[in-house]
């Protein structure tokens, strides 16, 4: 009872204290609240200090030979997560999802390509992903006979040709070894073993590569259907007198632009190692790659090696110069870069006029289907192009706009997501543009379509010229009688195709860019206007015309000064 | 005590509660003392283990703290005005209010969006903290551009920093100040 007594005083007082119990609840509550926020900003903070500190963990060993980019991914899994996002939100293989031909958008590209394979399928490109799958099924592969050339920039090859390169000079070449070192000259060796020969039979040498994962043959992109999915091959069983294709082969992937040591960038293939090696011993001044010039005052006692000489940023655009440019890349001859003589879309075509194949005969890429001439075919000049730009000049590189840094919490990561700066241009142009997105983007879509524009009319004076080249023929001129036209024809093609099959529409060097385009114009004119020459009557004289005499504009009796003055 | 035997029902429920309510309140109180407590220990700790006294200082390099000010940092070393003029004395004013105002403001904000990740990239600066910029350009160099300054206060005119981006953070008109 006492007990009770005790406990009933206070209660009375306490009859008034509900209030005093809701506020200290709400204390309990805001204080809870209040550790959770204070702890989830230490937790942030904890995270931001281990990714400042420790960038990336090596949890799977990789060398010279992992062209495999699965183990790499383990290691840094921010780089390889924007690598798989070239493929888009789903990897789309098939014909039916192939992007859309270029030849029903312009129907001038199959009089272009007349007598060429693009004239039979040419589309618009896909990410990186795609390159090795889309090479597999285009028909221009399937349907015509290539060179395994063609697998110097679409697959990550540096340990086939490493491997052929040391069988072809006698040396060992077991797994071991194919893993230990880079070994430049082995590769170009390999390289020009088996340039020359089929595109199947190399693409097979490719799937038996090891690639550093053993056992493991899921590709982190699927392969294409072997023969494509149209043409004679399609769905065929490999021939038994075929070299047996196990493994699994990559597109371009981690090594091929990575140390596997240091993760520094470096060049891998051999058409650059010897194009670029042949541009810095020209006397083309080079303002947007001052290591070159650098290398120039030196004593020259080896050739340019940009992995020893070139700077970090330069080799931010040089791994891309790798395939996006212009060269040679058929059965006749090894695969070539035509830097000689400089950057410039000229001195590539002095080069290629200058070159002969090794039976002797003069330079062409194709016999025109139309015409006959003997004419050229312009690759993908980006690196070319860039080169004569303002960006190219302002240090600014390929990867600077293409694969931006991005901020993955308190760490800096170039996005490996390579793709069009216009998807992006927050990171890519407003890291040095200080303006909105929206007048960026107005900017360059202005650049762009007066390039198309200019490049309509050049496609029009070269449907043109093609026409006044049939009709005098048709009307009988001769061989010799065209082949002025004919020199003529392939340059204007050249300088149109230049700027067409680039993929920059003018963006990378715009003046640049019109200028070749209003040369091509020229060009097709005045093959149009030679060719209708050989088939029209002889020009009458033209020195009896009458000729206006220069007079005063103003009559002397008005003339503000008066004469009597 | 916890089955009152005799009393009738109403009246024992009634004192159930109220001792009842006096048990809550004393639990509620140690819970109190106890979360703020934790509060407390774990708000000094986080505070002290982000640096947070060094947002009170001068000290460029605090400002680097939360690695997103990093590359800015590092171009304001290889800047022009690297040996007179520190973070503070370009991006806040110069009276004592202001000051504090700004950095409070700026400070919260900042801390809120690089922990949501929920900003800007590359980082902008605001137009209020633009004002604040331009008025420290004035506040050294009036002297010399009074004549180029608006008739009337509010007028408009280029900031200093249109052409002279460079002189806090070197690299800034080419762009090169996010480059390493």
């Amino acid at each position: 009872m006492a007990t009770r007594d005790s406990t009933r005083q206070p209660t009375s007082a306490i009859s008034h204290r509900p209030g005093r119990a809701m506020l200290l609840a709400l204390v309990f509550v805001v204080a809870v609240v209040g550790t959770l926020l204070v702890t989830w900003v230490l937790i942030t903070m904890f995270g931001h200090k281990q990714a400042a500190r420790q960038p990336f963990v090596r949890v799977a060993e990789v060398d010279e030979i992992s062209t495999d980019p699965e183990p790499w991914g383990r290691n840094w899994p921010h780089q390889f997560d924007g690598w798989k996002a070239t493929a888009g939100d789903k990897f789309y293989g098939g014909s039916s999802a192939l992007p859309e031909s270029k030849l029903d958008k312009y129907p001038w590209l199959k009089r272009l390509y007349a007598g060429y394979a693009f004239s039979i399928d040419y589309r618009e490109a896909r990410g990186h992903a795609y390159m090795l799958y889309d090479q597999g099924v285009t028909e221009r592969v399937t349907q015509k006979p290539q060179a395994g050339a063609c697998l110097h920039c679409h697959g990550s090859n540096t340990v086939m040709y490493r491997r052929e390169g040391l069988k072809a000079m006698g040396l060992a070449h077991d797994d071991k070894t194919l893993a230990s070192d880079f070994n430049m000259d082995a590769v170009i060796r390999g390289f020009q073993e088996v340039s020359k020969k089929p595109y199947s039979e190399v693409y097979a040498l490719l799937m038996s590569s090891p690639d550093g994962t053993p056992g493991e043959n899921e590709p982190a992109v699927p392969q294409p259907p072997i023969g494509g999915f149209t043409g004679e091959f399609a769905g065929r069983k490999i021939p038994s007198d075929h070299p047996a294709i196990t493994g699994e082969a990559h597109p371009v992937s981690c090594i091929d632009c990575h140390d596997p040591k240091t993760m520094t960038v470096r060049i891998t293939r051999p058409g650059f190692v010897l194009g670029i090696a042949a541009l810095a011993a020209s006397t083309e001044p080079t303002p947007h790659l001052p290591s070159i010039e650098k290398w120039r005052r030196g004593d020259r006692d080896r050739p340019f090696d940009p992995n020893k000489d070139a700077t970090r940023q330069e080799m931010r655009s040089l791994v891309c110069g790798q395939c996006h440019v212009e060269y040679y890349c058929a059965t006749k001859d090894t695969l070539e870069f035509p830097w000689g003589k400089g950057l410039k879309m000229e001195q590539l075509e002095a080069h290629w006029d200058a070159k002969k194949f090794p039976d002797g005969s003069g330079f062409y890429d194709y016999k025109h289907g139309e015409t006959g001439a003997e004419v050229l075919k312009a690759q993908h000049p980006e690196f070319e192009l860039w080169s004569q730009g303002i960006h190219a000049r302002s240090g600014v590189s390929c990867a600077d706009c293409h694969m931006p840094y991005q901020r993955e919490g308190a760490m800096k990561v170039s996005s490996h997501n390579i793709q069009s700066p216009m998807k992006n241009i927050n990171n890519a142009c407003q890291q040095c543009h200080n303006d909105d997105e929206a007048t960026l983007r107005e900017k360059v879509e202005t650049i762009q379509s007066r390039t198309m524009a200019q490049m309509d009319r050049a496609a029009v004076a070269m449907t043109d010229m093609l026409d006044a080249i049939l009709e005098a023929k048709a009307s009988g001129a001769t061989q010799e009688q065209l082949a002025p036209v004919f020199s003529l024809q392939r340059k204007a093609m050249w300088r149109l195709d230049f700027i067409s099959s680039e993929n920059s529409r003018g963006f990378h060097a715009d003046q640049e860019a019109t200028r070749i385009l209003g040369e091509s114009i020229d060009y097709s004119r005045q093959a149009q206007a030679m060719a209708l020459r050989l088939r029209a009557p002889k020009a009458p004289d033209t020195e009896q015309l009458p000729k206006e005499q220069v007079r005063g504009v103003t009559p002397t009796q008005k003339s503000p000064v008066p004469s009597d003055r | 005590m916890t089955e009152p035997p005799t009393a009738p029902a109403t009246t024992a429920d009634s004192a159930q509660k109220k001792v009842l309510s006096a048990r809550a309140v004393t639990v509620l109180s140690v819970l109190c003392a106890g979360t703020l407590g934790v509060l407390g220990g774990l708000g000094a700790f986080t505070f002290g283990y982000g640096d947070g006294a060094a947002y009170l200082t001068n000290n460029p390099a605090s400002c680097a703290n939360c690695h997103v000010m990093q590359e800015h940092y590092d171009a304001w070393v290889k800047s022009s005005h690297h040996g007179v003029a520190t973070c503070n004395d370009c991006h806040l004013p110069h009276d004592f209010a202001g000051k504090w105002i700004t950095k409070g403001d700026n400070g919260f904000f900042h801390s809120l969006a690089f922990t949501t990740g929920n900003f800007h990239e590359p980082i902008q600066i605001k137009e209020r903290n633009r004002r604040v910029t331009q008025s420290a350009c004035l506040h050294c160099h009036a002297d010399y551009v009074d004549h180029m300054l608006p008739a009337e206060p509010g007028g408009q005119m280029q900031l200093c920093v249109h052409c002279h981006g460079s002189v806090g953070h070197a690299g800034r008109e080419s762009g090169y100040a996010d480059r390493d």
